[in-house]
């Protein structure tokens, strides 16, 4: 059952194969029995509730495609009544009092949440080590990290806890969990998906997105997703097509370009093969390959830390324990209230990058990081405009590496350095998505595909297409 | 360049964080890495490139004047640390 | 050392939208604490903010009353300080690009003009208020302010007395409401003033060291508090020490000013464009159609007061200081456009004076401008003396009823019967000898005498000029 696609599933529910709340009750179970600490809050009661809702829906022949279909909701999406947490103890109280509007929308589909993933602090990580509620295991190596900040979304995903899941991406937070879990995740275009009420991390960079086992389902969340809110100013008049409409569209003809800075030193070996075997496999499916130029791509690192933390620095201010979340014992007077709530409620790397923030922020040294941070986020958004020019979509790696262990890294700095290759298109606001595409030391190798502004229905058209030719995205964890 | 720990201690304060002797210590450490780092920016040619704060080029969206907003501010207040009589309280301060 | 001093002021007004800024929940003044903060207005994780085309509208109407650049492509900034009526730690402002651009503005003193700069006007959002004495160990936060759209007006510092100052806010306030963005309300907190006090030695070029005088919410308090600060920087000068740069609290109660300098240490706002928000643009139809709609400023309502209506300039200029005073008037014009000087000095008389005692805005006036209007006529035609007149106002003030039910009620017609007033006059000569022989020997004054008894004899009902002609003819 847990192997099952959101087409699958639907179907099951609407021939009455089980029931939906059968099917929570068998999603719950495996929840509780997993190790791989993938949620930090799980709704029982409340999936049970939505659950006989969608049954009785279905008994009276009102269903949509989703009605009923269990998923896991990254914790950084503001819900009504349940504790949104954002992976911080500074909300660990945090019951929402509302709705993100895409938690509004996934509940008008008649969909049931199972419960609240774990995440990187306010997203903040590429491991999901940096959560109050501890580290998610990899579902195909429990001594590996899963990717971060969507690492539960991804973990649950790949380990059979939930059909889909949402996550958000502010640097790959969608894409590389994805590509280390071996499941489909996408990153739409900027303004694409409402941001009111996921709780910002940096807000010129975040994107909320699909994290699913199959692009066909990707397509079919994305389209209940998707749409302008009056709620957020930097979402798009953009129409909503039906992305299902294009899967099947022939791929022939297709201009792939592979950026020679994307397969540059510090790229595995092994990862880099297997990328390029995906690649040929689209050159077997009609695709035309071309080499292409992001010159200033290894600049995203750089400009990526200066934009995302300054963003954050402010964004995060508002937390400061007198209207809700964490609060200190005893506070002597104001300032310590600040200090000390601030302090106790924020883990090391948040704090970390608050600092780099309020620092690059600061008279006499913003037109040296912030605007030229933003400067150069210009000319690695125009390296794309160029290269869209020649090409229909671009293609590389996701991540350098395969997930590494659990503990390994310690260095902030060399965390930073293996988003390397998902920074730009979040600097640029271009869609993303990471489709498994082999194996790589027994471990799921992502391979990412980037679009043109809007492009969503043709990335998800080039990934069905492959899923329809090879079975990297059907592959379970051996403990399942 | 390089931030010494009095500055760094000075950043935190600008934030509302403190920090104890070692958590300066390695802070320090680490924000000098990450800014070395940044450093590279200095060396990209950016003269005449407008900054980009907003990845799409689009306009403010403006609202229509009308109050739809109902006072919720028992359930707001439900989960603040410390209310009384309709306020949220914190410790006096002294102007 | 003779010294001179230098101000420019920082206006804060409320502009007078129905909802915040960037949320959907109401300005109104004066409600249950917090009851007007939403999830936007409080900062809750996740909100965004969407911007009130009526704060953008009202922004731009008063630059284009100035005649002031508007930046058709302005950009907003976040301010980013810690203090707990601040909710999201970060107030929206606009630093960099401005809405409202230079523009310039004429005060009149006495008799000399003078014009002002303009340095600037932006939007930005209201902080909530934080209340210090309502218990001992805590300060209580009221966040229904917080997101009260605010246009702040910086002008240069091109004033050079506290007078000079008072001039430019009352012009400013008296504009703001005409052009219907502000509700001019000081004591709610709609319109306050901020400003920067420095003095140099006469001849001086550049600029003395300023303290920025803060909390100041009416005009009195202004004119008090910058002669205050103007002497303590005097009294620093002279004895040889140096003025420091810092923020100063203005306590009208004790009337000093304090110094808030612990506040402003290690204050860097780190600004930076909100994310959340995207430039505004303002076309080039917006704008005209703007300018178009302006209603007649004061300046050009005075103008046209003095010009068309032959009211004197200072007549026009009290009449114009607050609009709904001009357009009570104007309504009254209508009615007697041959009788305005009559009309002003009603209005601005026996009217501003009983509005004044009871303490009541023009607009809820009890005395309506077709009331007094219909009062005015009676004077005109001669149906009551303009001293019955302030009577029946009097008792048009307190009651339901009009003029002329008042005046028939109280049978205050004026007698008009030239008989009837003739035989009195006659009775009161015959009853006055001596009176009669001393205005015969010149006393001229005794005439009032004669009036005087006349008026007891008529219950002051005979028209006091019929009388005096009377009185002349019988007794030469």
């Amino acid at each position: 059952m847990h192997t099952k696609t959101i087409v699958e599933l639907s179907q099951g529910l609407k021939d009455k194969n089980f029931s939906c709340v059968e099917l929570m009750q068998y999603y719950l179970n495996r929840i509780n029995q997993s190790d791989l600490n993938a949620f930090i809050t799980v709704t029982d009661e409340l999936a049970l509730a939505q659950a006989q809702v969608a049954d009785d829906k279905i008994a009276l022949g009102n269903a949509s495609i989703l009605t009923g279909i269990p998923y896991a909701h990254k914790d950084i999406f503001c819900t009504k009544g349940v504790k949104t947490s954002a992976g911080s103890k500074m909300l660990d109280t945090f019951v929402s009092p509302y709705d993100a509007t895409v938690s509004q929308k996934l509940n008008q589909a008649d969909l049931v949440m199972l419960g609240k993933t774990n995440m990187d602090e306010f997203a903040m990580g590429s491991s999901n080590e940096n959560s109050f509620y501890g580290a998610v295991k990899n579902p195909w190596n429990r001594l590996k990290i899963p990717g971060g900040s969507s690492g539960g979304s991804a973990a649950s995903v790949a380990g059979g806890l939930s059909c889909f899941a949402t996550g958000t991406d502010t640097g790959g937070s969608i894409r590389q969990p994805a590509s280390l879990c071996g499941i489909t995740g996408l990153k739409p275009t900027y303004g694409r998906i409402s941001r009111y009420g996921m709780i910002a991390y940096a807000s010129s960079l975040d994107q909320a997105g699909p994290m699913t086992k199959t692009a066909q389902d990707a397509a079919i969340v994305l389209n209940v997703m998707a749409g302008f809110d009056e709620k957020d100013s930097t979402s798009a008049e953009q129409k909503v097509p039906d992305y299902t409409s294009n899967l099947n569209d022939s791929i022939k003809g297709l201009i792939i370009g592979l950026p020679k800075e994307f397969f540059s030193s510090g790229l595995d070996d092994e990862v880099a093969s297997n990328i390029m075997l995906a690649v040929k496999e689209f050159e077997v499916m009609g695709a035309i390959v071309k080499e292409v130029s992001l010159p200033n791509s290894a600049y995203a690192i750089p400009a990526y830390y200066i934009v995302a933390p300054c963003e954050c620095s402010s964004n995060l201010s508002r937390l400061d324990g007198i209207r809700y979340g964490y609060r200190t014992k005893d506070a002597k007077n104001l300032e310590d209230l600040y200090l000390r709530s601030r302090s106790e409620g924020f883990g090391e790397e948040v704090k970390r990058r608050i600092m780099i923030g309020a620092y690059a922020l600061s008279v006499g040294y913003y037109d040296a990081y912030y605007l030229k941070a933003q400067k150069v986020r210009h000319l690695i958004s125009d390296d794309f405009k160029k290269v869209f020019e020649q090409v229909d979509v671009i293609m590389g790696p996701v991540s350098p590496t395969t997930a590494f262990d659990l503990g390994s890294v310690k260095n902030p700095v060399s965390m930073y350095l293996a988003d390397i290759y998902t920074l730009s298109a979040n600097l640029a606001g271009l869609p993303g998505m990471s489709i498994p595409a082999g194996f790589a030391q027994n471990l799921p190798v992502g391979l990412q595909i980037i679009g043109n502004y809007w492009s969503e229905s043709r990335l998800l058209n080039i990934a069905h297409q492959f899923q329809l030719q090879t079975d990297w995205h059907l592959k379970t964890p051996q403990e399942y | 360049m390089s931030l010494s720990e009095k500055q760094v201690s000075q950043i935190a304060y600008l934030a509302r964080l403190s920090l104890n002797e070692a958590q300066l210590k390695d802070n320090t450490q680490d924000l000098n890495a990450i800014f070395s780092l940044v450093e590279q920016l200095a060396n990209i040619e950016t003269d005449g490139i407008e900054p980009m704060s907003h990845p799409l080029h689009m306009f403010q969206r403006l609202r229509e004047d009308v109050v739809t907003e109902k006072d919720q501010s028992a359930l707001f207040q439900s989960i603040a640390p410390k209310t009384s009589n309709g306020y949220y309280l914190v410790p006096t301060v002294i102007e | 050392m003779e010294w001179e001093t230098v101000i420019g002021l920082e206006i804060h007004v409320q502009l007078n939208t129905k909802s915040k800024i960037f949320s959907a929940a109401s300005t109104q003044y004066g409600q249950k604490p917090n009851s007007q903060a939403c999830a936007v207005d409080l900062g809750l994780p996740g909100v965004l903010p969407v911007l009130n085309v009526e704060a953008v509208n009202k922004a731009i109407k008063f630059g284009v009353a100035i005649n002031a650049h508007i930046n058709q492509r302005n950009i907003f900034d976040r301010k980013n300080y810690f203090y707990p009526d601040l909710p999201k730690g970060y107030q929206i402002s606009q630093m960099n690009r401005p809405i409202v651009g230079e523009g310039k503005i004429e005060i009149t003193l006495s008799d000399q003009t003078k014009v002002v700069g303009i340095t600037r006007a932006h939007l930005e959002e209201d902080a909530g208020k934080s209340i210090h004495d309502m218990f001992d160990d805590d300060t209580t936060i009221d966040l229904n302010r917080a997101g009260t759209p605010l246009l702040e007006i910086v002008s240069e510092p091109d004033m050079r007395s506290a007078k000079e100052a008072v001039a430019y806010a009352k012009k400013i306030y008296t504009l703001v409401q005409y052009i219907d963005i502000c509700d001019g309300n000081m004591q709610e907190g709609s319109f306050r003033c901020d400003a920067n006090v420095s003095i140099r030695s006469k001849g001086q070029k550049e600029l003395g060291m300023r303290a920025e005088l803060k909390n100041i919410n009416s005009f009195k308090f202004l004119e008090r508090a910058i002669n205050l600060e103007v002497e303590r920087q005097q009294d620093i000068l002279e004895e040889g020490d140096k003025v420091v740069q810092e923020t100063r609290l203005y306590d009208s109660e004790k009337h000093e000013t304090r110094s808030m300098r612990s506040k402003e240490e290690a204050n860097d706002y780190r600004y930076f464009p909100d994310p959340d928000l995207l430039p505004v643009e303002i076309s080039d139809e917006l704008l005209e159609k703007i300018r178009q709609t302006l209603p007649e400023l004061p300046a050009q309502k005075k103008a046209r007061f003095v010009a068309e209506l032959g009211l004197s300039n200072y007549d026009a200029d009290m009449l114009t200081l607050q609009r709904p005073l001009a357009d009570y008037l104007e309504i009254m014009l209508e009615h007697h456009a041959s009788n305005v000087k009559l009309c002003a000095n009603w209005v601005m008389g026996e009217l501003s004076a009983s509005l004044n005692k009871h303490k009541i805005d023009i607009q809820n006036s009890p005395i309506t401008a077709q009331a007094l209007s219909l009062l005015i006529s009676r004077i005109s035609d001669g149906t009551i003396s303009g001293k019955t007149a302030k009577d029946v106002f009097k008792a048009m003030w307190d009651s339901e009823d009009n003029a002329d039910e008042i005046i028939q009620a109280k049978g205050l017609k004026q007698m008009t019967d030239t008989d009837e007033i003739e035989a009195i006059v006659e009775q009161v000569i015959a009853n006055n000898v001596p009176q009669v022989t001393q205005f015969k020997s010149g006393n001229d004054k005794i005439l009032d005498f004669f009036v005087g008894q006349i008026m007891k004899l008529t219950a002051g009902k005979a028209n006091p000029k019929q009388v005096n002609e009377l009185l002349r003819n019988k007794l030469s």
